[in-house]
């Protein structure tokens, strides 16, 4: 009888530990990345609040995912903590999650530690309401970058965002200016849904529509690098053919091209068959130098420097929706220090 | 008659049935469909080796991680009565720690990757030991004690290499993910060959299996015959855990790429399926690993069968569910016990016939 009652005080005492083990998860890499910036911690940060406007620096509040979500995350997150230093003249605060309502608590705190600013990139377009009604009546200036949200306009200063279709249309306008006889496409798309998958699908649906390229394939390999190999395998399996591989990420692109090294069909610049890639890893970029690819796609994670110019008033906002500006590579005007300025990760 | 239904679902193919049934059919069901299915080709790859190629290639190439880890699972649903649902992010983890040392490495060579591997290999026995002493030796649920590392393992992996999706190339990551120059055989496929010989070796030269079976019938009576139950369970999870670091390893070599988030992402649930499949109790006991390696390629024969068939992937997981559901319903007791009660009633019937005809 002990014995059962311990094994089940220990059952309840372990799903505790995961739960909390969870939140550490996605709260872990908030005491990680947030530590250089100088505590995040709620309890301990409420006590200075009062007296520190009068101090000079400028209190930035970011609540962002974190980084270990993506490369391009990773690139965003660190350009933030670049952007708004010690050096700068900010007073940087960070809180990571990929839970929308552990970021509306992280906003909820930041805005009872009193920030000046507060940057946001969203898990959620909804839900927002209250806390920037909040953060309006405190006076503190909201900004959003990377993502969208569902209000009103009023309710922030300005939206540094990316135009995914914008994207999605420059590559299609490449691929067209390629003047290929016929296009027969295989179209591996990301998950479902997502602001990337929808911007960067849209302008090669119209394609497909118009009847000016052929739908050879188009699935979903929910950013799955395997999974796109496994979908490139089926098609050449199958035996259809066709000459333009287009990915809506890198690491797509890149488990579609090892199904075309295993079955002998050449890519690249003088292969049979052109790649296409979105994200510019810096990988992925010296597969274009090296001409194995054809194309990137860039997204651009770098919107600091933006918001630190209006917020110093180097740059005035006319509309509050500020696209980002984002470039395409093609791998025959590709250079090494494209790679270096725009390239993510290593 | 009866007899020779008997021996189907209990002597013979035993609980092995049901899984070589169902490849049978998808067989079948795509040499109706298109026998070109099947038609295997001999070529060269980029890298100008001659190498096999076809779907029947793709299936038993794309199931070696997925076979691997089934493999492992037996073992733990055996002893345990239980699974682990954490193997996909140890596989990340297990991955990521041998990224890590061939990107510590200035050259990538042979000695390198063996130590990258037994570093993987390592740090998942430390992981699956982890799961393994919160089950055999805090007798919590297996479901409930590897949750922890499910939710947290991949985070974990990403702390390992920091980055989003680092990468590594060379032509000995290559060899083991793809194909090693001159044999025109997928490397994965005999890796899987591989460790299958391994477990056979051992379950032939030492008593596992059996202690194993007998551990998952009733620890207590194996505790009482002199068999240490709490051993037998941490020890099913450590191998499950080499299990996984092969798998990490073959995951991350395929594309010379780890991407934390994706790797062997969802696999538990088909390592789980797959061992279901094989006609073993996922309540524990007796196991056929044979069983769950069928099970795997029927997965992935369903999988590649549907993607040559352009269905959508994302419709491709609800026609596996249906597929599974069939599969698992036929194969459980209560249909089986029916079926053969249907039997006995018509082999019963016909002598009563006859009695009535004399009449």
């Amino acid at each position: 009888m002990m014995k059962k009652k311990f094994g089940s005080l220990v059952l309840v005492g372990s799903v505790m530990m995961s739960l909390l083990f969870s939140a550490c998860t996605s709260g872990g890499g908030t005491t990680n990345a947030g530590s250089t910036s100088g505590g995040s911690d709620n309890s301990g940060s409420t006590a200075t609040v009062a007296e520190a406007p009068s101090s000079g620096t400028i209190k930035v509040g970011v609540v962002n995912n974190p980084p270990s979500e993506s490369g391009y995350r990773e690139a965003n997150v660190k350009d933030m903590e670049s952007v708004f230093s010690a050096a700068n003249g900010y007073e940087l605060k960070t809180a990571y999650s990929l839970k929308n309502d552990e970021q509306l608590q992280a906003a909820q705190g930041f805005i009872t530690e009193g920030v000046d600013y507060l940057l946001i990139s969203a898990a959620e377009t909804t839900g927002w309401d209250e806390v920037l009604k909040k953060a309006q009546e405190a006076g503190i200036k909201v900004y959003l970058f990377d993502r969208m949200i569902d209000v009103d306009e009023s309710l922030y200063e300005a939206a540094v965002v990316s135009d995914m279709s914008a994207e999605g249309d420059t590559a299609v306008q490449w691929l067209l200016d390629q003047d290929l006889p016929e296009y027969n496409v295989i179209h591996i798309q990301g998950a479902m849904g997502s602001d990337a998958q929808i911007g960067r699908t849209g302008a090669l649906d119209a394609q497909f529509a118009s009847g000016k390229m052929n739908k050879v394939v188009q699935q979903t390999a929910t950013w799955d690098e395997a999974e796109a190999k496994k979908i490139v395998e089926s098609v050449i399996n199958s035996g259809d053919s066709f000459n333009v591989i287009y990915a809506e990420n890198d690491g797509m692109a890149k488990g579609a091209v090892a199904a075309l090294d295993e079955a002998g069909i050449t890519h690249g610049v003088d292969g049979d068959v052109i790649v296409m890639g979105f994200d510019c890893n810096k990988w992925a970029l010296r597969e274009l130098l090296a001409g194995k690819w054809n194309y990137d796609g860039q997204c651009s994670p770098f919107q600091a420097q933006i918001i630190s110019d209006i917020i110093q008033g180097k740059r005035t906002v006319t509309e509050k929706k500020i696209i980002n500006e984002e470039k395409g590579f093609d791998a025959k005007s590709l250079t090494q220090s494209d790679i270096d300025t725009y390239g993510l990760g290593e | 008659m009866k007899s020779k239904f008997k021996k189907i679902f209990k002597g013979g193919l035993g609980q092995l049935t049901i899984p070589i049934i169902a490849i049978c059919l998808l067989v079948i069901f795509n040499l109706i469909r298109d026998p070109s299915f099947f038609s295997i080709a001999i070529q060269h790859n980029n890298d100008g080796n001659i190498v096999l190629a076809g779907n029947l290639i793709s299936i038993i190439n794309g199931a070696s991680e997925l076979a691997v880890l089934a493999m492992g699972m037996t073992l733990v649903t055996a002893a345990c009565g239980g699974q682990d649902i954490s193997v996909g992010a140890m596989a990340a983890i297990a991955g990521s720690a041998f990224v890590k040392v061939l990107k510590s490495a200035s050259v990538i060579n042979a000695p390198i990757v063996i130590l990258g591997f037994l570093m993987a290999c390592l740090v998942a026995m430390i992981f699956a030991s982890f799961n393994g002493t919160l089950v055999a030796v805090f007798k919590i649920q297996p479901m409930i004690a590897t949750l922890i590392l499910y939710t947290c393992g991949r985070s974990i992996a990403y702390w390992i290499n920091g980055g989003a999706t680092p990468t590594v190339s060379s032509p000995i990551i290559t060899g083991i993910g793809s194909f090693i120059p001159g044999i025109p055989v997928p490397t994965p496929v005999l890796i899987v060959i591989a460790v299958a010989i391994i477990f056979k070796l051992v379950f032939h030269f030492t008593s596992l299996e059996l202690f194993t079976q007998s551990v998952g019938i009733n620890g207590s009576a194996a505790r009482l015959n002199g068999i240490n139950s709490t051993f037998i369970k941490l020890l099913s999870f450590i191998i499950l855990g080499l299990c996984v670091a092969v798998a990490g390893t073959i995951g991350v070599s395929r594309l010379g790429l780890i991407n934390h988030e994706t790797l062997l992402l969802d696999v538990e649930m088909d390592t789980i399926l797959a061992v279901a499949i094989g006609g073993n109790s996922l309540g524990g006991g007796k196991f056929k690993i044979s069983g769950s390696i069928i099970g795997a390629y029927v997965i992935q024969m369903l999988t590649i069968t549907l993607y040559a068939m352009k269905v959508s992937s994302t419709d491709v997981k609800a026609y596996k569910a249906v597929v599974i559901i069939l599969l698992v319903v036929i194969g459980s007791p209560v249909i089986k016990a029916k079926f053969q009660k249907l039997m006995t009633n018509l082999k019963n019937r016909k002598p009563k016939v006859s009695v009535k005809g004399a009449d």
